[in-house]
């Protein structure tokens, strides 16, 4: 086999870029059907689950754009996460804001909140800088049940709040409505998430994931895009945050534990390492596997969702994304 | 006035000096080689230049300005673009991403501007894009260049890392051993390529290089260092008769011949 027979055969890194204009468009309209499609075939509950899976997604989206594409592991999402529902909650329920008002808010706050935590992420990398992000997971809970902020956090109580009303035209009740919610701002910020990716800066990111000193050869200023990437990557996570507190109702210091940025981890790496399809597939994953473990085993669902987390990382080395890059090859193949 | 300027650059590590006081000029549109042997200061020196380390003393100046002691990112902006000995390539990148990453320092726009695809944000990418597949075609890298580079042969992918460093229009392109790993017929090939971006491209190239055949081809200028001084300056003809240079690559007893 010569040289370019071995290069022929590799994978292509984009396999989007082969499709047609009318193909693109059958696809798009295809996921749009898919995603509708549960409104009118689930009742309450597993639309309500198919929500939350959707606001994962984009917790998994946020998480990726600064671990995955970036580099920067981050074991501290869920505080960014929390720090957004907050903010969502007080508004709504301290201030009376609607909750579409609330949201550039809690981006804002998130954005600035992660842009801090870049910065001493700057000086640790790899592992340290792992276990700095864990501790914030680990020490947000705490904090927002400290005394100083009860009377805006609720302490230990949390706050309720109510799910936005669906508009009158639409004859849709308050779930199905909050699923369309979670749809149209996931759907935004997997857009934007994707321009973004496969632009300038998306390089960069990547770039000086894979050579800082060759980034900064090619004028790449390491320390800005690192401290933007962080807060990007919060404001996405944060923004999740806001849906998953108008979803749940309520919004309390323990529904934030460490445990859900091991999550959103988890999600990342099963949906695909650097993918913004991926993230998609993580927030399925993170979602449904743990029902999944209790539906076959009530004893020790701990042990299933261990044996099927690792069933998919064997399965699957390269997360979802990758079994769709290696089918979309398969298909080009048989195509061309 | 010249294009570089290096003026009494001094580098220690510790108690070793590395490059004890060298100057030399590179003008526009030259190309100069910088050689000597293992342990002579050339990379060293060659860091000093790409702003990699800051010289304990001396400075460097580029098109009259002092880079010394700028941040490493501003070189590119400045019109210094370089490629690496031991091949720095983005490894998880497609060949053509890998060189429109090397545009990074052409562009303006942040992330806001590419999220939401504003026309700004187009504009420069469309442009990047243009000059990319020129120098895609140039380089003939065009038929891998939507393969991941980590894929590729070592040539190939030296090849990579010169279209790299073009697509942001260099006014001096610096090579870290351009010809090393390379065989015979690549060497050629490669003489031939600098040759043809020094022209084509109107940028000045600083070579630092091991393989004496093609500095002397290639060059204009050469400046030869030992033990981190600067021993000769000059036309590759008067370098390669200089009696320090010879002294210093065959050893005084007439060692074995690195020259050749």
């Amino acid at each position: 086999m010569s040289a370019t027979d071995r290069i022929a055969a590799l994978p292509l890194r984009r396999p989007a870029a082969g499709l047609a204009a009318w193909q693109r468009g059958a696809l798009l309209l295809a996921g749009l059907a898919a995603a509708l499609v549960p409104l009118w075939l689930l009742e309450s509950f597993h639309l309500f689950q198919l929500t939350m899976a959707v606001i994962m997604a984009l917790a998994v989206l946020g998480l990726n754009i600064v671990t995955g594409y970036n580099g920067q592991i981050s074991l501290g999402h869920g505080a960014f996460f929390a720090v957004g529902a907050y903010a969502t909650a007080i508004l709504m329920s301290h201030l009376d804001w609607s909750f579409w008002a609330t949201l550039p808010v809690s981006a804002a706050v998130c954005g600035l909140v992660g842009y801090g935590v870049g910065f001493p992420a700057l000086r640790l990398g790899g592992l340290y800088l792992a276990l700095t992000t864990f501790s914030l997971a680990v020490a947000v809970p705490q904090i927002l049940k400290h005394r100083a902020i009860e009377d805006w956090t609720g302490g230990v109580q949390g706050l309720f709040l109510v799910k936005p009303d669906p508009p009158g035209f639409l004859p849709l009740n308050a779930d199905q409505w909050m699923y369309c919610v979670a749809l149209i701002v996931a759907a935004l910020c997997f857009l934007l998430a994707w321009n973004l990716i496969r632009g300038r800066i998306g390089r960069a990111l990547m770039a000086t994931r894979d050579h800082p000193i060759a980034a900064e050869a090619m004028g790449m200023d390491i320390a800005a895009l690192k401290t933007q990437a962080f807060a990007v990557s919060a404001m996405i996570t944060g923004l999740a945050g806001s849906l998953s507190a108008v979803a749940v109702e309520y919004v309390a210091p323990d529904s934030f534990s460490f445990a859900l940025s091991i999550n959103l981890f988890v999600g990342m790496v099963v949906g695909g390492v650097a993918s913004i399809l991926g993230s998609l597939f993580g927030g399925l994953f993170v979602l449904f596997v743990p029902n999944i473990a209790e539906a076959i085993s009530k004893a020790a669902p701990g042990v299933i969702y261990g044996v099927l987390l690792i069933a998919f990382l064997y399965l699957l080395p390269d997360g979802f994304a990758g079994l769709l890059r290696r089918l979309a090859a398969r298909l080009r193949r048989g195509a061309g | 006035m010249a294009l570089l300027e290096v003026e009494e650059v001094v580098v220690r590590f510790g108690g070793v000096t590395a490059v004890a006081g060298v100057s030399f000029t590179v003008e526009d549109r030259q190309i100069c080689g910088l050689i000597g042997p293992n342990g002579a200061g050339k990379t060293t020196l060659f860091n000093v230049i790409s702003g990699i380390y800051r010289p304990s003393d001396g400075l460097v100046r580029f098109a009259g300005e002092v880079v010394t002691g700028q941040p490493r990112h501003r070189m590119a902006a400045l019109g210094l673009g370089r490629t690496f000995q031991n091949l720095a390539l983005f490894r998880s990148m497609s060949v053509r991403e890998n060189v429109l990453a090397g545009a990074h320092a052409e562009g303006r726009t942040g992330f806001l501007a590419n999220a939401l695809r504003l026309p700004a944000a187009r504009r420069e990418e469309r442009a990047a894009a243009v000059q990319a597949a020129q120098l895609l075609a140039l380089l003939e890298l065009d038929h891998v260049a939507e393969v991941p580079v980590a894929a590729l042969p070592f040539g190939t992918q030296k090849r990579v890392e010169m279209a790299r460093a073009l697509i942001s229009r260099p006014r001096l392109l610096l090579l870290d051993e351009p010809a090393g790993g390379l065989n015979h017929g690549e060497v050629d090939a490669l003489a031939a390529l600098l040759r043809e971006v020094a022209a084509r491209f109107h940028c000045a190239i600083l070579l630092v290089e091991h393989h004496m055949n093609l500095v002397m081809r290639v060059s204009d200028k050469v400046v030869a260092l030992d033990f981190g001084r600067k021993i000769a300056d000059g036309t590759p003809a008067e370098v390669r008769r200089d009696p320090e240079v010879i002294r210093a690559y065959l050893g005084d007893g007439g060692g074995h011949a690195r020259a050749a």
